[in-house]
């Protein structure tokens, strides 16, 4: 990353700080109080398992929602407010102000997703149970859903390039949405005869990111090892696909007229 | 002959109106200008002229649909140009939750500064735009007017040798307009350039020493101040009392504004001095006689007024 987009990044960052996004983060406090508290009463021996679900489950629901609505008002507002022109009047590229908002928003997310770790070990703690050696797939659990959090942060971007905010949320989602579904979709495409839709499910398939992947909550609740393979598949299909992303909303944004 | 600074050559820009039947109006027409170093060139139109159309294409937020620009040598095209140029935007609008000098450092970061050199600069840029107290302030809690005054400093943070203010006087108080002339004539006397858009024609009379006027996208005129004035057909204004017991010769008499004795005619220069003999015949008493010289706003408004008129001067490139 140049310099140029980590002085984007840091700024971002700061933006999202002061803009109290991190305020979230009281809220899920109070869930996991709440539920430790909870779990003390009404469950006998699943506490780690309701525990470690609603947690993994809160940070990729609250992470999901800040990426989205943060996300496709990074380039949104800094053109919308003229805040970019004094910015692109500098020796800075395009693009490199793109890579900068991205980062910026990824680091916001990964500093919130750590405290909100840090909240779920507490409530962990507080029901009274050790820590096992298993309980290590939680780390790898919380670093799949900043994985699938870059990605969908990537993709709000994509859309913020060329769409209005509202609209630019609601194709993230639906894209997110889909992504979830995505084994489903190539299951559909098996059940179907004509080779055209075949094929063309199949395309969707594989255009589509796939975020069945990265949701091993269930997985990790039952305290089940995750393979290392899929733990660099993940990482390098993540990667891959926000580098394309980011390629493809430099490309648009580095010809289009500001306001 | 040195290269022109400033170097546009046909700039033109289309903009799509309309949402079903997309059309394109012509925002820009043609535009070819040059300015030479140390400049203050003023570039002066009305609203919806295309003066900030312009300097956005110069800045590269907008591109252009024909014609070419280079500032210093180099296309409007290449980035590492904007080490040497700084630009204010039209209401410009900054990151409310900085403070100021949160936001000039964030922008000092772009050209490299180390922290110390920042600090520096930063400090040194609030104190020359007079906002010395209020660098720690949110920008949130900031006037129009101090917010302008940011916006200078950080186009002049970094010592650009070419600067670009898109209407910088406006929202300023008339001590706050004359600060802000003080600092371009500044930025003058250190040797730069200095493009700046305006419809404020005083400001520019005061301290252009060249105007390009701009009209529905196509430039009308390009000269010094007094050039542009001197293409116009002047007039004399003569001052002057009758007597006591005189009267106005009859054909003067239609002509004549009377504010109590006095009297104030202007007559073309061609019929300066039969009238003067026929005041002197009537034992007139003149207190003044000057040219008529109309100002850049009257020049300024008769183009408004008649589009399609044809340019007083047309020097598109010197």
């Amino acid at each position: 990353m140049s310099g140029m987009s980590g002085a984007v990044a840091l700024n971002t960052f700061r933006e999202a700080v002061r803009d109290r996004v991190l305020y979230n983060l009281i809220l899920f406090a109070l869930l996991m109080i709440g539920a430790a508290v909870l779990v003390g009463q009404i469950s006998i021996g699943i506490e780690r398992l309701v525990i470690i679900n609603l947690g993994l489950s809160a940070i990729s629901v609250f992470g999901l929602v800040m990426a989205i609505f943060i996300g496709v008002g990074l380039v949104y507002k800094e053109i919308e407010k003229r805040t970019l022109y004094s910015l692109l009047a500098r020796p800075v590229r395009r693009w490199e102000f793109l890579v900068g908002k991205y980062v910026g928003l990824l680091l916001t997310l990964v500093v919130n997703i750590l405290l909100m770790s840090v909240g779920l070990a507490a409530a962990l703690f507080a029901v009274g149970r050790p820590l096992l050696r298993s309980d290590l797939s939680i780390l790898t659990a919380i670093y799949f859903i900043v994985l699938e959090l870059a990605l969908v942060i990537a993709v709000a971007i994509f859309f913020s390039c060329f769409s209005t905010p509202m609209l630019s949320a609601l194709f993230t989602l639906a894209i997110y949405i889909a992504g979830v579904f995505a084994w489903e979709i190539r299951d559909f495409g098996a059940l179907v005869h004509s080779p055209a839709v075949h094929l063309a499910v199949r395309v969707v398939y594989y255009t589509l990111p796939n975020f069945h992947n990265f949701n091993i909550i269930a997985a990790v609740g039952h305290a089940e090892r995750v393979p290392f393979s899929l733990i660099w598949q993940n990482t390098l299909y993540a990667l891959l696909y926000v580098t394309l992303l980011l390629l493809a909303s430099a490309t648009v944004f580095s010809r289009s007229n500001l306001k | 002959m040195a290269l022109p600074v400033i170097e546009i050559l046909g700039l033109t820009k289309d903009f799509p109106t309309g949402f079903w039947r997309k059309r394109m109006r012509r925002s820009l027409d043609g535009l070819t200008l040059a300015v030479e170093e140390g400049e203050i060139f003023g570039f002066l139109g009305p609203n919806g002229a295309g003066k900030t159309t312009t300097l956005k294409l110069l800045m590269g937020l907008i591109f252009p649909t024909a014609g070419t620009a280079h500032i210093l040598g180099r296309s409007i095209d290449d980035t590492q140009m904007h080490r040497e140029i700084g630009y204010l935007p039209e209401q410009p609008y900054f990151y409310d939750y900085l403070t100021a000098r949160e936001l000039l450092d964030y922008y000092a970061r772009f050209f490299g500064y180390g922290a110390a050199e920042r600090r520096q600069r930063v400090a040194r840029m609030l104190e020359r735009v007079g906002l010395a107290d209020a660098g720690g302030v949110q920008l949130r809690k900031f006037s129009k007017g101090m917010l302008q005054r940011v916006g200078i400093a950080q186009a002049i943070l970094h010592d650009p040798r070419v600067i670009f203010l898109d209407e910088p006087m406006s929202g300023l108080d008339p001590i706050g307009r004359r600060e802000v002339r003080d600092i371009i004539l500044g930025l003058k006397r250190q040797g730069r350039t200095v493009f700046f858009s305006t419809h404020i024609l005083s400001d520019a009379e005061m301290i252009c020493d060249r105007v390009g006027v701009l009209h529905l996208g196509k430039l009308r005129g390009v000269g010094a101040p007094g050039e542009i004035l001197s293409m116009e057909s002047h007039g004399m204004e003569i001052l002057f009392e009758m007597r006591a017991g005189r009267a106005l010769p009859a054909d003067l008499l239609p002509r004549a504004a009377q504010t109590g004795q006095r009297y104030r005619i202007e007559v073309p220069e061609a019929e300066l001095y039969g009238v003067l003999e026929q005041l002197r015949d009537c034992e007139a008493r003149i207190l003044s006689l000057a040219p008529v010289r109309p100002s850049l706003e009257d020049y300024f408004l008769r183009l408004v007024e008649s589009p399609a008129a044809t340019p007083a001067v047309e020097e598109p490139v010197r």
